[in-house]
């Protein structure tokens, strides 16, 4: 297949760089106007995973790092699909995600939240997606937790999420937030995005179908990646 | 009079997922290791070339600076690069690449220093844009040079480079830019995406310093978030 272009980046729909509600991107977001690139092979590209590179447990966050039994909190399943923005699935493509704990904790050193670690859960895991853009991860649902940024701040429970896509100029890390936490509406972080639709998109929804009854609760998460363009000025048309 | 909306025929189209910063713990999530725990039989991203990749091996050193100037220490940088031949480890890439090599690598920097470093091989030069194939564009471009008098310059060779891109807590979304090298001087005064940065000066940002230390090429590559020598980052 030719190298085809992506639609460009609609960064109306992204944070942009300077937010300074959030105050870390004070210093951290350039003052120049970003260089508009049109894809070459460089961005038209990009790694490709397959399943040598993880092991079958990674997408269950309640067992790929219990000790002593499972970790404490609310059993979740996070499902849904990798699509383009033309509505196509992205299959085998690595998805890799992290979160706090129930009680909002991260095990990393350099959180010092007073909230405990739980000792069974680490807090990571990937996949890739199917043959239609489909990947699912069992975890618990995490707390929120408090940062400093003003000086009553608390982060809605979210989850990190990072997706690779067919090329370089499609990566993207994100963070996915849960149906109805009266958090979201208040996070800096969350109020980056210009836009009240692009974090509805950000929500992840109740999904009761795709629950296991008395077991886990379910939330359904679609996540969509820059589309490409069909070639049909270089003599063939490869269709949307 | 009747109206038709041309729009009804378009193709429905969804909106990219926004980005997120990566936030302070993007180790937990993408190098666990760095984070203080094991947890995955292999993190992904410490070997970017593999042990059969052929060319010039080099280490890509450096430190991100914020606009205070002060070092980052929680950033996270992915880097993209083509073999020695120009060729990336991609099936839409005619040719192929050395077993192993992948072309991939993510690095975190040290949380005391901020220093960040990855080993690799030297990348060869890739091609530019092709050229159209046919239709309008074509026609117009082989006519009608652009308002430099350039004609096609879309058959140019790339210099060699990486590509890189970064996150980290206070960076919105992941930055792009790339690493040409200092010891490339003619291949980088007639790459295209250098020349599309209209500051001359600006240009310098993307060129990392070449040296030697213990035998071994050493590439320094520091990247400026902001204010005085501000990398340049593309949107691509």
């Amino acid at each position: 297949m030719k190298p085809a272009e992506y639609y460009q980046r609609d960064r109306r729909i992204h944070p942009p760089a300077l937010t300074p509600d959030y105050k870390t991107s004070v210093a951290r977001s350039p003052r120049y106007s970003l260089i508009s690139l049109q894809g070459s092979v460089s961005e038209t590209t990009g790694p490709v995973f397959g399943h040598n590179d993880i092991s079958p447990i990674d997408n269950d966050l309640i067992k790929n790092y219990a000790k002593t039994g499972d970790p404490v909190g609310e059993r979740i399943i996070v499902h849904g699909r990798v699509l383009d923005e033309n509505a196509r699935p992205v299959p085998n493509t690595l998805v890799e995600v992290w979160q706090a704990n129930a009680g909002g904790r991260y095990r990393h050193k350099k959180d010092s939240y007073l909230a405990p670690i739980d000792p069974n859960f680490g807090g990571c895991g990937r996949t890739l997606t199917d043959d239609n853009g489909y990947y699912f991860f069992r975890t618990i649902k995490p707390g929120a937790y408090p940062w400093r940024n003003w000086v009553n701040n608390w982060r809605p429970a979210h989850i990190h999420v990072s997706v690779f896509g067919h090329a370089f100029c499609q990566r993207l890390i994100t963070q996915l937030y849960f149906e109805g936490d009266p958090l979201i509406p208040i996070c800096p972080i969350v109020h980056t995005i210009p836009d009240a639709d692009a974090i509805d998109r950000l929500t992840a929804k109740l999904d009761m179908n795709a629950g296991v009854p008395l077991d886990s609760i379910a939330y359904r998460f679609d996540i969509v990646l820059r589309g490409r363009r069909s070639t049909m000025f270089e003599n063939r048309l490869e269709g949307n | 009079m009747k109206i038709v909306d041309a729009r009804n025929n378009a193709p429905q189209y969804l909106k990219e997922s926004s980005s997120q910063t990566a936030g302070p713990y993007v180790h937990i999530g993408l190098a666990p290791g760095a984070a203080g725990f094991q947890i995955f039989d292999k993190e992904l991203g410490w070997d970017i070339a593999g042990p059969n990749a052929k060319g010039e091996r080099i280490r890509v050193e450096g430190v991100v600076i914020d606009g205070m100037g002060s070092p980052v220490k929680d950033v996270l940088i992915e880097v993209w690069q083509a073999n020695a031949e120009g060729i990336y480890a991609h099936s839409e890439v005619p040719g192929e690449v050395e077993e192993g090599f992948r072309g991939w690598g993510r690095v975190i920097t040290d949380f005391e220093t901020g220093e960040w470093g990855f080993d690799t091989v030297k990348p060869g030069p890739v091609n530019a844009r092709r050229k159209m194939q046919s239709g309008v564009h074509q026609r117009v471009r082989e006519t009608h040079p652009d308002w430099l008098g350039r004609e096609d310059e879309t058959h140019a060779p790339m210099a060699p480079h990486l590509n890189l891109w970064i996150v980290a807590r206070g960076i919105n979304i992941g930055l792009n830019t790339r690493m040409y090298f200092e010891d490339e001087p003619e291949a980088n005064a007639a790459d295209p995406v250098l020349n599309l940065i209209e500051w001359e000066n600006r240009r310098a940002t993307l060129i990392a310093k070449r040296s030697e230390r213990d035998g071994k090429t050493v590439y320094r590559f520091d990247i400026r978030l902001q204010g005085e020598g501000e990398t340049v980052f593309f949107d691509i």
